[in-house]
């Protein structure tokens, strides 16, 4: 049966929402925080700040995370920058324009409480930011500087050259590290969660197993935060670091969390593309090297001339061409789709699966200084990668697999469908609809982490009678009974295939049905190949090595097996919703080459709940969403 | 991308089945390389091969693969990260090296950084110089404006020049005394730029050298072979700095500073 789920967004109107509900919600005194225990599994930007802030509350905090430091999370990779909504540059920026935005960049599939809500916060992250000492760019005044980003027509974004990541991290690790040396926060690296533990249809807890060790452990606590990121490496080649993983929030779902809109995948227009076979992973070349540079194919067809030789009124700059008011700027969805178009269609750069990104013009304007001032590091990263310089010639990319917008479904709280169960930042679901617009996944992992769990955990702590839970209960044993069992299946396969090769014929499928551009035909398609590729697992995987060490194999096997199992859904999920939206663009509904919305049929969130097993298709259910602010209107950026 | 001939390489691994056992170097042979794969994608197929004919795939550690969250890194032919300037293992390419090359792949030697298995190493001691006081004191939500902190250009690039680091470990074990100078250093100068993180400057840099020595790690006597071999190219200038600052906070100290802890 299917139902109706209700977002618990609060009454009034979109600018005081979030202070109402902070005003409503019962408070734990703080004598109490410290009897209640919070694990937060996940320690990038949204699990660190999370972990930091219920800390300094004075929660007991246990922090996970799979990596040997905290500080490795794959928040670090992101390179751009974060949007604030500071107006510091006077060119009519306000919380309601990021609002706005964030909205119409999410083809009109996110809620908006939400994600007004985060507007809000962000600008209170860039101050926290800047207390704790990220160095963020400045002018020579001493302010802080802007830059522009896709989808936006002001300069809010700011940035720490091409590593804002790596520095956001860095500030809310140390604020968490802290807490550490303070005690408030248990810090448990190298430890990968297998199972959530449920007790009287509660989160109490959660299974790891101990990377160094192989031993299983169980943690029980009053509330459990999943932090645990996007799931873009289902398409093998993605941006993704190698373990990013749906391993957490799939575990999650089999317990009763339902997954929302898996189908919504970003595919970054700016990456450098595919050159062999062992290729691991792809690599991004930030969005904010579009402030500068001119994305552009040859106006003839199977052009096989370097692009030095191809003369100025032969060069097709198509975004400028298309979109003559956002240009170079249209957000990743279109800039995506319409280098794909134009590869297909045999414009490809060199005749090769590419389009140029050239900064002639720039350098021309502003000199090479200033160029490797603002990009210089990822110009530096092009030049190892490929072995040209882009200062001389202009950069190949394409699109690739980068972040995700679907996840587990939250409410208003970020609370899943399992009482008790949070989930911030990349791994839930309800902030950037069908779209996301660059520089704000950085701002939603905090917002969520810093500005919001700190207050809906407390809430729920308040009401909500919490009877003791002990890890020797059976609860705790039968779900480490059922991990240890799955693990020693596995490896008793003992086949003849390896994990990365099942994996690359996993994301072959997915990047062909289920990628740019899909089909009604190729995703009842994908769907059989996938059910075939999890029959191949389960029955001719080969892992090396034993379970109780140090064994990656183990760790990418099981990984994969839930990879295969989400990648099934994410293409149910593509095929049931009959539209295009965002980064989900049917063949079958579009006007032009332009993503046809269908607001009467599918102007909802899919959430999908798990049916006891991989056999049984998941049940769709919905969230109808509202939009009493932004007017629902064809996305133009023409 | 250049389209060159493939090649062939030897390599010589240290494998260590764990912490406690004996390890010792053996040859694998990289066949049919193509030089536009990185260094790590070249050991993905060695290992793939091993997986294959029942044996078990070298270990090492690696994560993002675009030289940011600090996890590869061992020593290629005794150099950290390997024979290119600036650069991580997972961003070295194979078009460095030439056909038939022999290569000596070792984990960072260092007493504070114990071998776990193989190429991979503990490098947890970092974390816990952190802890001891690389951060400043500020809870969420107290915050003022951030344009009310001004900071000028020259100093917010300085602190973040030495904010780049990423932790790696590739300074230790360039270092012929596994000192981790040039790491305690650079968080000290990042925050010590900054006038956020000059309220707390003496007591951090007495923490976190304290902690630093509490580990295990050895004394700079600044051969500067940390900086070179560092894939951020952080500055030997940071540990002048650290040197300063703890110079005077010694002189200068009114409490007690905490002692390191191995906790």
């Amino acid at each position: 049966m299917s139902v109706i789920l209700d977002s618990k967004v609060p009454n009034g109107p979109v600018e005081t929402k979030w202070q109402n509900q902070k005003f409503n919600m019962k408070l734990v005194n703080p004598s109490n925080k410290r009897k209640h225990t919070v694990i937060v599994v996940g320690t990038g930007l949204a699990g660190a700040s999370a972990a930091a802030t219920m800390g300094e509350l004075g929660y007991k905090v246990k922090a996970f995370c799979v990596h040997q430091s905290p500080r490795r999370a794959h928040s670090v990779a992101a390179q751009g920058g974060i949007n604030g909504a500071k107006n510091y540059q006077n060119d009519g920026d306000s919380i309601y324009r990021l609002f706005y935005d964030t909205v119409k960049g999410g083809d009109f599939r996110a809620r908006e409480a939400n994600v007004y809500r985060l507007a809000e916060a962000s600008v209170s992250i860039i101050d926290q930011a800047v207390a704790q000492g990220v160095p963020l760019a400045r002018e020579y005044g001493g302010l802080l500087a802007n830059r522009s980003f896709g989808g936006a027509q002001v300069s809010r974004t700011f940035y720490a050259r091409g590593q804002t990541g790596q520095q956001l991290l860095l500030g809310a690790y140390s604020a968490m590290m802290r807490q550490v040396d303070l005690g408030t926060v248990e810090l448990h690296s190298r430890r990968e969660l297998l199972d959530v533990v449920t007790v009287d249809g509660k989160a109490r807890g959660i299974v790891v197993r101990n990377l160094n060790t192989g031993e299983l452990e169980s943690h029980e606590a009053d509330v459990v935060v999943l932090a645990t990121g996007g799931y873009s490496n289902v398409f093998y080649l993605s941006t993704n670091a190698m373990a990013c993983a749906v391993t957490a929030s799939w575990k999650a779902h089999k317990k009763g969390s339902y997954f929302a809109n898996p189908c919504y995948t970003q595919i970054h227009p700016t990456c450098i593309p595919v050159h062999g076979e062992n290729q691991s992973k792809l690599t991004l070349m930030s969005e904010s090297l579009r402030n500068d540079g001119r994305i552009w194919i040859s106006s003839k067809k199977g052009d096989k001339r370097l692009p030095q030789d191809i003369p100025e009124n032969e060069r097709d700059y198509f975004l400028e061409r298309i979109y003559p008011s956002f240009g170079n700027l249209a957000p990743r969805d279109i800039a995506s789709r319409q280098a794909k178009f134009r590869v297909d269609e045999g414009f490809g750069a060199m005749g090769e699966t590419a389009v140029y990104l050239d900064f002639k013009d720039s350098i021309g304007r502003l000199g090479e200084d200033k160029i490797a001032e603002r990009y210089g590091n990822l110009f530096q990263m092009y030049d190892k990668i490929t072995g040209e310089n882009p200062y001389k010639q202009p950069m190949r990319i394409f699109p690739a697999p980068h972040y995700t917008m679907g996840g587990l479904w939250v409410d208003y709280n970020l609370m899943s469908t399992v009482p008790g169960l949070f989930v911030a930042g990349e791994a839930n679901f309800s902030d950037h609809g069908a779209n996301r617009l660059g520089a704000s996944a950085l701002m939603q992992g905090l917002a969520d982490g810093y500005f919001v769990l700190p207050y809906t955990v407390g809430d729920y702590i308040a009401n909500t009678t919490l009877g003791a839970v002990k890890t020797t209960d059976d609860a705790f044993k039968n779900s480490e009974n059922e991990v240890k069992t799955e693990i020693q299946k596995m490896m008793n396969i003992k086949g003849t295939r390896t994990v990365d090769s099942l994996h690359k014929e996993l994301g072959l499928v997915m990047w062909e049905k289920c990628g740019m551009s899909r089909s009604k035909e190729g995703l009842a398609e994908a769907i059989e190949k996938i059910k075939k590729i999890r029959g191949t697992f389960w029955s001719d995987v080969r892992i090396s090595g034993a379970a109780n060490e140090i064994n990656p194999e183990l760790e990418k096997a099981g990984r994969v097996a839930d990879f295969i199992e989400l990648g099934e859904l994410m293409c149910r999920d593509a095929l049931t919703r009959e539209e295009s939206c965002g980064g989900h663009f049917r063949e079958e509904h579009q006007i032009d080459g332009e993503a046809k919305r269908d607001d009467e049929n599918f102007c909802h969130v899919a959430a999908w709940e798990w049916n006891g097993t991989a056999e049984k298709a998941q049940t769709r259910h919905k969230e109808e969403l509202k939009f009493d602010n932004v007017k629902l209107a064809t996305r133009s950026y023409k | 991308m250049e389209s060159k001939q493939n090649i062939n390489l030897k390599l010589k691994v240290w494998r260590q089945k764990n912490a406690q056992a004996k390890g010792e170097f053996v040859t694998y042979d990289a066949k049919d390389v193509s030089p536009d794969a990185s260094f790590l994608e070249m050991l993905d197929a060695v290992n793939e091969n091993l997986v294959i004919k029942g044996e078990e795939p070298i270990v090492f550690d690696h994560d993002c693969r675009e030289g940011i969250c600090g996890s590869c890194g061992f020593m290629i032919n005794g150099n950290a990260h390997g024979p290119k300037k600036g650069t991580t293992i997972c961003q070295l390419h194979m078009r460095q090296f030439s056909d038939g090359e022999e290569l000596t792949l070792e984990p960072w030697r260092a007493t504070a950084f114990p071998v776990m298995k193989d190429l991979m190493c503990d490098r947890s001691a970092f974390d816990r110089i952190i802890k001891s006081g690389g951060y400043i004191s500020v809870n969420t939500g107290g915050a003022r404006d951030a344009n009310n902190i001004l900071i000028s250009k020259v100093n917010a690039d300085e602190a973040f020049l030495s904010a780049m680091c990423i932790g790696c470990g590739a300074c230790v074990a360039s270092c012929k005394n596994a000192s981790a100078a040039l790491f305690t250093s650079a968080k000290i100068s990042h925050l010590a730029y900054l006038p956020q993180g000059q309220v707390e400057q003496n007591q951090r840099a007495l923490n976190m050298v304290a902690q630093m020595d509490a580990e295990g790690f050895g004394a700079c006597t600044t051969t500067g072979a940390c900086s070179a071999a560092c894939p951020k190219e952080i500055s030997l200038i940071n540990i002048a700095k650290m040197n300063r600052e703890f110079l005077r906070a010694s002189i200068t100290k009114k409490e007690e500073a905490g002692g390191g802890d191995l906790a």
